[in-house]
């Protein structure tokens, strides 16, 4: 897009080359030059409001958030400019730190686990099978319903006093135990929970790979010998990497914004031990009213994560091109 | 693949020995798979089966797995003691809004990002694609700042405005025209149909397997959202469903038989329309990594 006329002119005579045909014919209007001129007329036009949607919903508000982490805005008003106060203030912030090993505790719990099963749980499915379509709605229906209800509904299932679980482990004879109430165990329930409710998607994304690696491939492979292990190992894992690793990133950002179960379950607590960084970006700009502070939270995540996924996607790429 | 490729002539060789194999498994994924998706759906039903349950039920341990018999009492007083139908409202007014507009504008972007050439066309089609990067939790407070600047702080537009498109509707949208016979366009234009014409008569109703797909998935993202409802409402009767069920959470705490009789109605909605929409779902969904 750096020089914007040679762009234009090219894309322009690309379309009268290729597309001469469909549009060409008794198009209305003049010459060739009017037609262009009318094409990108008619392409804004249909791409504009969604892309000013879009785009000033997300770019513009990043950047703003980014002038907004240097300020001590109350939310009320834009506030004053503090420099650099608020990244240094997180630094010796001990509940930001909490947060941060809580939403490391899930995303090390949630996505390894949640790609493993999706995978043999997509394999399973991936041949001939009746009622594969049941199988498929009922992995779903987690994945559809609302965090909310969710949250409330395993609120409730795993209560201490009357949940079913608990039940269950004193009529088995074994303690009972807090789960959501106790800070050793909360963040691990919640993660727990999200597995369950994230399966579907991944099972789903897998489905889709598996059937496209050809059946005469798998069944040469058991031909020539090849076992279970072998043919998961050498033909499945590799055929499905790109996939892998698309759910990868794709669970790792899920799993950063962790907010909803939160809400409707732990709020955070007992003392912070389920506090993500999300939720604490939450609180300190719409609970505390220290905005320019939350900013300044949400962004250190946001950059950290983007190191993570970029190198993530590098990774991936050489890897790749080395096989 | 090198596998197959090393022994071209023995793949034939053997057809009868797969058959068999294929032939033997069945069973034995069935009893993987039927406890596994009892596992997913369980939680849904003991939630059907609470909503019905007595206070004393719910509040016996150990719980009570099947209801005694049905007790509305929990639905009455959810419906009765709280704005509930007004959330239900909000959520369907916002939830339809938001798919109706989806439908329309993300269709347009991605008719136009497949089929036409513009000035910046690609370029902004990237950047719509790299919106996906950029976390809510970013955007949040400019965004909340934004409204209250224009007033529209605790209103239902405020829900609405900020999901009227997407970045996953222009992305769907545009894969699925990419793959779009053009001949009924061409044919409509030689006609001497416009654009407008084309697009309206003419593509839009052969896409209504693409619209369905994005109108289930918007309304199921649509409904269930929490996180920016929380930060923009804050009037009790503008909340909607999902935000109404978050202040159960502490208020009640107790409550169960209210809490689980609102759990059901939040979610009926939304199940309906998955169950209805759900091959189109899932298809949008698989096709849209593999596009």
């Amino acid at each position: 897009m750096s020089a914007p006329t040679a762009t234009g002119g090219r894309a322009g005579r690309r379309a009268d080359g290729t597309a001469s045909r469909t549009r060409g014919g008794p198009a209305p209007g003049g010459g060739p030059r009017r037609r262009r001129l009318a094409e990108h007329v008619a392409g804004w036009s249909f791409a504009g409001p969604s892309t000013l949607l879009v785009l000033g919903f997300s770019f513009l508000p990043m950047a703003w958030a980014l002038r907004l982490s240097f300020t001590d805005s109350d939310l009320m008003t834009g506030g004053q400019n503090v420099g650099l106060a608020n990244y240094r203030t997180l630094a010796e912030d001990p509940v930001f730190w909490t947060s941060l090993r809580n939403t490391l505790t899930l995303v090390a719990m949630y996505v390894p686990a949640s790609l493993v099963l999706g995978l043999l749980a997509a394999m399973l499915l991936n041949k001939p099978l009746r009622g594969i379509g049941f199988y498929r709605v009922c992995f779903l229906v987690p994945f559809v319903a609302s965090a909310a209800a969710e949250g409330l509904l395993m609120g409730y299932i795993f209560d201490r006093d009357f949940g079913v679980v608990n039940g269950a482990l004193s009529m088995a004879g074994l303690p009972t135990q807090g789960f959501l109430a106790d800070p050793g165990q909360a963040m691990y329930v919640l993660g727990a929970i999200f597995i369950w409710k994230q399966f579907g998607f991944n099972v789903i994304i897998y489905l889709a790979a598996l059937q496209e690696i050809p059946a005469e491939t798998m069944e040469a492979a058991a031909i020539d010998g090849a076992g279970p292990w072998a043919r998961f190992r050498h033909i499945v894992v590799p055929s499905v990497k790109p996939i892998t690793l698309f759910l990868a990133v794709w669970g790792l950002i899920d799993s950063l914004q962790f907010f909803d179960l939160i809400v409707t379950t732990t709020k955070g607590g007992p003392v912070n031990s389920t506090v993500t960084v999300v939720y604490y970006v939450w609180q300190l700009a719409f609970d505390m009213f220290t905005a320019g502070y939350g900013a300044a939270v949400a962004y250190t995540l946001f950059a950290a994560s983007l190191a993570v996924i970029v190198l993530a996607l590098a990774l991936g790429r050489r890897k790749g091109s080395l096989q | 693949m090198t596998l197959a490729q090393d022994h071209p002539t023995r793949r034939p060789s053997r057809p009868v020995r797969r058959r068999a194999g294929r032939w033997r498994l069945p069973s034995a994924r069935h009893a993987v798979l039927l406890p596994l998706s009892l596992f997913m759906v369980a939680p849904f039903v003991y939630m059907l089966a609470a909503s019905v349950m007595s206070e004393t039920e719910l509040h016996r341990f150990p719980p009570a797995i099947i209801p005694s018999g049905v007790d509305l009492g929990g639905y009455r007083k959810v419906l009765a003691e709280s704005d509930f139908q007004r959330w239900f409202l909000n959520s369907v007014i916002v939830s339809t809004t938001v798919v109706v507009s989806q439908v329309v504008l993300c269709s347009m972007a991605g008719y136009a990002f497949a089929r036409m050439r513009f000035f910046g066309g690609r370029t902004v089609l990237t950047l719509i694609l790299a919106t996906t990067l950029v976390p809510f939790q970013l955007t949040v407070i400019p965004t909340f700042l934004v409204f209250s600047k224009v007033h529209l702080v605790d209103t239902l537009p405020a829900l609405i405005v900020p999901q009227l498109a997407s970045a996953l509707g222009v992305y769907l949208m545009t894969s699925f025209f990419r793959g779009f016979p053009r001949e009924l366009e061409e044919a409509a234009r030689m006609d001497g149909c416009s654009r407008w014409g084309v697009f309206f008569r003419v593509v839009l109703p052969v896409a209504r397997p693409a619209i369905a797909a994005l109108a289930v998935i918007m309304f199921i993202y649509s409904w269930n959202d929490l996180f920016w409802p929380l930060v923009a409402i804050t009037s009790e009767d503008k909340y909607t469903v999902q935000v109404g069920l978050a202040t159960f959470q502490g208020q009640h705490k107790a409550d169960w038989s209210q809490i689980m009789a609102g759990t059901v109605l939040a979610t009926v909605p939304v199940l309906v329309i998955f169950l209805v929409g759900q091959r189109r779902f899932v298809q949008a969904l698989s096709g849209a990594v593999k596009g």
